[in-house]
């Protein structure tokens, strides 16, 4: 079933257009990877999505779960389930990570008109989703990424997505900062909250990410748009032969 | 985007004050204007001894020698002292012995105010000396205190059944003749709170006290008063709230605290006095000296307050710290909105030796409004080996808002560390849009950031107060962004 749909997607900053036509179609339960070279407009694709202020979309749509999503605002498109697991997560100084957390899983609730969770449910939330990615109690108790170690971020980037289950999560380059037995299982991570009714873009520049989590499709991007489409092999190939050689294919 | 801020800011500006209701009780009223007649009128209603009308007269006289002050960064309009009235009090109700004898409008205000007098207070353990208008309407958890030989009551009630420590005390920390507003609230003061925690007692429960103007045309003048003696300790609380006027109206209050040797006092207020609406018409003018002295060595004072209300704000809740090891901290977190002026800080006098102070205050500034910090720290010839910390952090949302700083430090010994730090900073947009990310509203997320940024002070305060000072500063900050 259909849960995005991008259609000659153009996005400018600052007047400079760096997305330049950019189309995908994801269903619910796959799992597609980006690749690219550096400035492609990866993560900007990630930010027009997300509805980053700043991000000037000039031409296209894009159709999430059947709505516009282009004319939500960006919390309205985060609490219809779009989640960004960001390149370069911020700090939050002063507020702990519980309070974000049930103020976040809360704002959900009531946009589905649910009560706020229960202390008890909660705390059994926190402790899933915390165990299953590997964040220590310890980090629980801190400001939001504040002294968090470039790993921790990424860590808790996934710890949030575990609490607050999107259907469709972007995951810009999770590999960057994980060491080998973190990426190991924050890879298991996600492969175990993936369902036939989620599914996930992964940003990512190296094919070791996706030895754990294998993607059903994975796409080359280049100045803007998607040059070249294939299966979990893509990657492989082009770990070997590089990006020239790959796209010097087509 | 700008405009989208803007409006958002603008927006803010419409927000309601949530307590802007007044109450239809019969007052009975002092006639306008302030002479010497009134300063007997307020004594005599009051059923006051002779040295207390003498002490109120002496201030009085040299309240006519002084002019206003000018030195705050504070527009302030002329204040027509003859236009006020400065003696209002619920007609019939002078002292109560049981709730069942206040007037159920009277109730039903503080009710509405969620100040419950009634047994539910009990449970949270605070007991509640109640300020409306000018007299003390009833103070909860008597017997508790009695037990304990701490004494708990109305200013008013401490001139006559402890008349020994009120002449002691009174004006011993904050003399009649220390400034302008000093001066008149010791002239007319009306009523407070009176408070005496007796050699190594341990107050069990959170002393606190609701202050709230209803009158139009009337000033409010409270007294407060703590002692803690030596070894003893308190944990003292002050909520202000006022109804929704057109024209501004006068609050000068005193609060002298004096902590005997080892003694610890801590003193928590969250400011909600109108601030006027929108345009910057009406509002409480809070012109408020709040001193303390860790008199003895050991002693420790503790000052914590949360700033959201009044349309001008001149407050420096400072301590001199007289004995030797003694500690005094000042947290502050100040915002102003709209059209709302604050000039606010701390004082640390150091007298003693090794005596340690540390100054946090963050000023937050929305709207039109203008924020200052003023602070002083001062070292005394015989203050060796002393220590002050201080951190003045200002935060900026909008730009049409003014934030300020300024710290005074004068050092007349050279064995002790003075620090200063001062940042300015404004709410970051990427910041914002990781909340909103994460499906938080505009609102939602300037609110979470700004608690975040006042958390310091925030986890200072007492926890039933300090989910009061959360809800309230979201209120402050609704619609906002930087
Ligand atoms: N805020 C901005 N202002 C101006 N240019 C920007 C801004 N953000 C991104 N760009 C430019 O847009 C282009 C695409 O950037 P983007 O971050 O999307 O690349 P990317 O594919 O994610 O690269 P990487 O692999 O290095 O993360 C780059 O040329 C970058 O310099
Ligand atoms: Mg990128």
């Amino acid at each position: 079933m259909e849960l995005i749909k991008i259609r000659d997607l153009h996005v400018n900053i600052d007047n400079k257009e760096i997305l330049k036509g950019f189309d995908l179609n994801i269903n619910r339960g796959e799992v597609h990877a980006i690749m690219g070279p550096n400035g492609t407009g990866k993560s900007t694709l990630a930010s027009a999505l997300v509805g980053k202020p700043d991000y000037e979309v000039t031409k296209g749509e894009v159709i999430f779960k059947g709505k516009d999503l282009l004319e939500m605002e960006i919390e309205e498109r985060a609490l219809e389930g779009l989640f960004l697991a960001f390149q370069y997560p911020v700090e939050i100084p002063g507020v702990s990570m519980i309070n974000f957390m049930k103020t976040v899983v809360d704002a959900r609730r009531e946009y589905r008109k649910e009560e706020p969770i229960s202390p008890v449910d909660f705390l059994k939330l926190v402790k899933r989703s915390s165990e299953l990615v590997g964040i220590s109690d310890k980090m629980k108790g801190r400001a939001v990424n504040e002294g968090f170690s470039g790993g921790e971020k990424k860590k808790n980037e996934i710890f949030q997505m575990a609490m607050l289950q999107p259907d469709l999560a972007i995951l810009d380059e999770l590999d960057s900062g994980l060491d080998i037995d973190s990426l190991k299982q924050v890879a298991e991570a996600i492969n175990k909250l993936r369902n036939e009714n989620n599914a996930f873009l992964i940003i990512t520049h190296y094919q070791r990410l996706l030895d754990y989590i294998v993607p059903d499709f994975v796409h080359i991007m280049n100045d803007g748009k998607i040059v070249k489409s294939g299966d979990k092999d893509l990657a492989k190939e082009l770990e070997s032969k590089g990006y020239d050689d790959i796209m010097g294919l087509n | 985007m700008e405009e989208v801020k803007n409006k958002v800011i603008d927006e803010l500006s419409n927000k309601d004050y949530e307590f802007g209701f007044t109450t239809d009780i019969e007052m009975e009223l002092a006639p306008k204007g302030l002479n010497e007649d009134i300063v007997r009128f307020i004594s005599e209603k009051k059923g006051e001894p002779q040295w207390m009308l003498d002490y109120r007269l002496k201030a009085y006289r040299h309240w006519l020698t002084l002019k206003m002050p000018k030195w705050g960064h504070l527009d302030i309009p002329k204040i027509d002292y003859q236009d006020l009235s400065y003696f209002a009090a619920p007609k019939n109700m002078p002292k109560y012995e049981s709730l069942d004898e206040v007037d159920p409008e009277l109730l039903d205000t503080f009710n509405k105010l969620g100040i419950p007098l009634e047994e539910q207070k009990r449970l949270t353990g605070i007991a509640v000396d109640a300020v409306f208008d000018s007299v003390s309407v009833k103070t909860t958890f008597q017997e508790t205190l009695k037990e304990l030989d701490i004494i708990f009551c109305s200013m008013s009630d401490a001139i006559k059944d402890h008349p020994d420590l009120v002449k002691k005390y009174i004006g011993s920390v904050v003399p009649y003749t220390d400034n302008y507003f000093a001066s008149l609230n010791a002239a007319v003061f009306s009523d407070g709170s009176f408070c005496y925690i007796p050699k190594g007692a341990r107050c069990p429960v959170e002393l606190s006290t609701y202050f709230r103007i209803n009158t139009a045309g009337t000033g409010q003048f409270e007294r407060t008063l703590i002692i803690a003696d030596e070894g003893a300790y308190v944990s003292y609380l002050e909520g202000c709230t006022a109804p929704q006027r057109d024209e501004n109206q006068l609050h000068a209050a005193v609060v002298e605290i004096i902590a005997e040797k080892d003694a610890e006092v801590k003193y928590s207020t969250v400011q909600n006095w109108y601030p006027g609406d929108k345009d910057g018409k009406g509002g409480i003018y809070n012109f408020v000296t709040k001193r303390a002295i860790c008199k003895g060595n050991g002693s420790k004072v503790s000052w914590t307050q949360v700033e959201t209300g009044s349309a001008i704000t001149w407050k420096y809740p400072s301590t001199i710290l007289k004995g030797d090891d003694t500690i005094a901290e000042f947290y502050s977190v100040a915002v102003t909105n709209n059209h709302q002026q604050a000039d606010t800080g701390s004082k640390m006098i150091h007298l003693g030796k090794n005596s340690k102070s540390t100054i946090v205050s963050k000023g937050i500034s929305l709207g039109k409004s203008q924020n200052t910090y003023r602070g002083m720290v001062k070292f005394g010839k015989n203050a060796h080996n002393s220590r002050n910390h201080s951190q003045c952090d200002s935060l900026l949302m909008g730009d049409k808002c003014g934030a300020h700083t300024f710290p005074y430090i004068k050092v007349e010994n050279n064995t002790g560390i003075v620090e200063h730090e001062a940042t300015t900073s404004k709410i970051a947009d990427d910041q914002l849009n990781y909340l909103k990310q994460r499906g938080l509203g505009e609102e939602q997320a300037v609110s979470l950031l700004v608690n975040g940024y006042a958390k310091e002070v925030l986890k200072q305060l007492p926890m039933e107060f300090a989910a009061e000072a959360t809800k309230l500063l979201s209120i402050s900050m609704e619609g906002s962004v930087g």
